[in-house]
């Protein structure tokens, strides 16, 4: 009977840094090395770059990340498990065989796929955000259903090395190998919430150990330049114990671990999951030592009939054109470019953003107080024409000589926007699969 | 007193749904801050940037509040035309209230 376990998380999004993952599996004595990589808006973008390329699909930084990791992670016996297949997990898996091959090392990868469900699904259906059919976004592109533990579980029984995955609930890359070693079943929903507390905790890596949280002189970080990631002691009655390696940078108190329980959280009470709905209203947290904090507590309920579909369609283009203006008057300046912008663009698009970046640009003009020594001009169009998108950067460039003095700076940039809106599907209908590859 | 001072916050974002937490640094505030801090307020003091509802939820056992804010983001991360599409900066908007 297993009674702990320690899993890591390397990664908490898709361009997170690359060397926390490599210290966490050299010096922590990693059970299991999780990287969550894996954005809505990711995988949409994963989906096109598959539909030029059928061996595309996958992370971007994949390669870099197993080139790094693969001798490590099998000289240390530790198993990682990353949904870095993204919209192709069969490729990927391929991938890191070849990078294997190269490198003369054995290693079984097991891909679970299955959460593609654009041809399955009911495109009449309504989006959650909308009350809208989801047809009528926007061209759609893609359509993953988070799957819960199941892939994976079955993956682990294969005692694959590597277990990559696509869309799956973030929480339950974690979940999955603390059911594996401690056998809780899908009933045991109070095990599962707990088990999904702590895959919450750690998903989004140095959100737990500092990042996203300094502010010197009132929330001080130490050596955040080598942030370390976290990893958690799981023991068999579903709590944890949090911590870090010793010599990295950053820190695990009371307060990163609150800011990250309730980050993205829109119900405490109930947060839904494939596998459990759970409650972290009953979480209980103590610091246990320096960089260690308890986490206890944390139940859950059974878990929900459907699944969440994500949806990615083509939403159109942004463009955008900035410019700064800088010295006495620079918000004047500013402000007579923006409405210049604004006139010249009028008959094509009438719907004009501009702010006043060090002014006004993410919070408004509620709370703004004195003027700025220097302020840079942002226009912003939303529109289904690219060349209409274009104009935006083009008439901010012009203003270089036909708009107010001391004017520099210019930058302009074309965004293909995806849109991702969000349905249910019937769980019955999302049947994951494993496939198990060798080098 | 700004919020900044015996308070921080962490900001998420869920599609168009902005989340505001609300962690006093001593918890004996806490109390205190459910008490001065309701949804109205926090309503109120973003309503430049909070175009739907807000509901609050309280952790006592954390002692955190919690705000989830609706129709904050502007159509949410992947569609939106603002600077910050995620709203990750809004947590300092938060903070700015005077108690």
């Amino acid at each position: 009977m297993i009674e702990k376990i320690r899993i890591g998380c390397g990664a908490g999004f898709s361009g997170d840094r690359l060397d926390p993952a490599v210290i966490l599996v050299e010096q922590g004595e990693l059970d299991y090395l999780v990287l969550e990589c894996l954005a809505e808006r990711t995988i949409a973008l994963a989906q096109k770059r598959k539909l030029q390329n059928p061996q595309a699909g996958y992370d971007p930084l994949l390669e870099r990340r197993v080139e790094l990791l693969l001798e490590p992670l099998l000289r240390k016996k530790v198993k990682l498990i990353t949904n870095m297949g993204a919209a192709n997990p069969l490729a990927a898996a391929d991938k890191i065989i070849e990078i294997a091959k190269q490198k003369k090392l054995h290693v079984k990868v097991a891909a679970v796929i299955g959460d593609d469900v654009l041809t399955s699904i009911d495109q009449t259906a309504h989006a959650l955000e909308t009350s809208q059919p989801l047809v009528t976004h926007g061209a759609l592109i893609s359509a993953n259903a988070y799957m819960g533990v199941e892939g994976i579980l079955e993956a682990l029984q294969t005692n694959a090395d590597i277990i990559i995955t696509g869309r799956v609930a973030d929480p339950s890359l974690f979940l999955a190998p603390m059911m594996h070693a401690f056998g809780w079943t899908e009933q045991s929903y109070d095990l599962l919430g707990k088990g999904t507390v702590l895959g919450h905790l750690l998903e989004c890596a140095g959100q737990l150990t500092g990042g996203y949280y300094a502010d010197p002189g009132k929330k001080n970080v130490p050596d955040m330049a080598h942030l370390g990631h976290p990893f958690v002691d799981v023991l068999a009655d579903g709590s944890g114990m949090l911590g870090k390696i010793k010599g990295t940078g950053g820190m695990i108190n009371l307060d990163t671990v609150k800011e990250q329980l309730l980050y993205e959280v829109v119900n405490p009470h109930a947060y839904y999951t494939p596998d459990v709905i759970a409650d972290f209203t009953t979480v209980k947290l103590i610091q246990h030592a320096k960089d260690q904090v308890r986490v206890s507590g944390g139940t859950g309920y059974s878990k929900p009939d459907t699944l969440k579909v994500s949806v990615g369609y083509q939403a159109g283009y942004l463009g955008e054109g900035e410019i700064t203006y800088a010295g006495t008057n620079a918000v004047g300046r500013a402000t007579l470019a923006g409405e210049i912008v604004k006139e010249r663009l009028r008959s094509v698009l009438p719907d004009v953003r501009v702010d006043l970046i060090g002014q006004n640009s993410v919070h408004g003009n509620a709370f703004h107080r004195s003027e700025p020594y220097e302020v840079r001009l942002r226009v912003a169009v939303k529109t289904s024409d690219a060349n209409h998108a274009a104009l935006v950067g083009e008439e901010v460039e012009a203003l270089y000589t036909n708009g107010p003095g001391g004017g520099g700076g210019v930058r302009k940039y074309i965004h293909e926007m995806v849109g991702i809106v969000s349905t249910l599907i019937d769980r019955k209908l999302v049947k994951p699969q494993i496939i198990v590859k060798t080098s | 007193m700004k919020l900044y001072n015996i308070a921080h916050s962490r900001a998420g974002d869920k599609g168009n749904t902005l989340t505001l937490s609300l962690i006093p640094y001593k918890e004996s505030d806490y109390a205190w801050l459910c008490e001065k801090v309701t949804a109205e307020k926090v309503k109120a003091h973003l309503q430049e940037i909070v175009k739907g509802k807000v509901v609050r939820y309280e952790l006592p056992n954390i002692a955190s509040l919690l705000f989830v804010c609706q129709q904050a983001l502007s159509t949410g991360v992947t569609t939106s035309w603002v600077m910050d599409a995620h709203g990750k900066t809004l947590s300092y908007a938060l903070l700015e209230m005077e108690i």
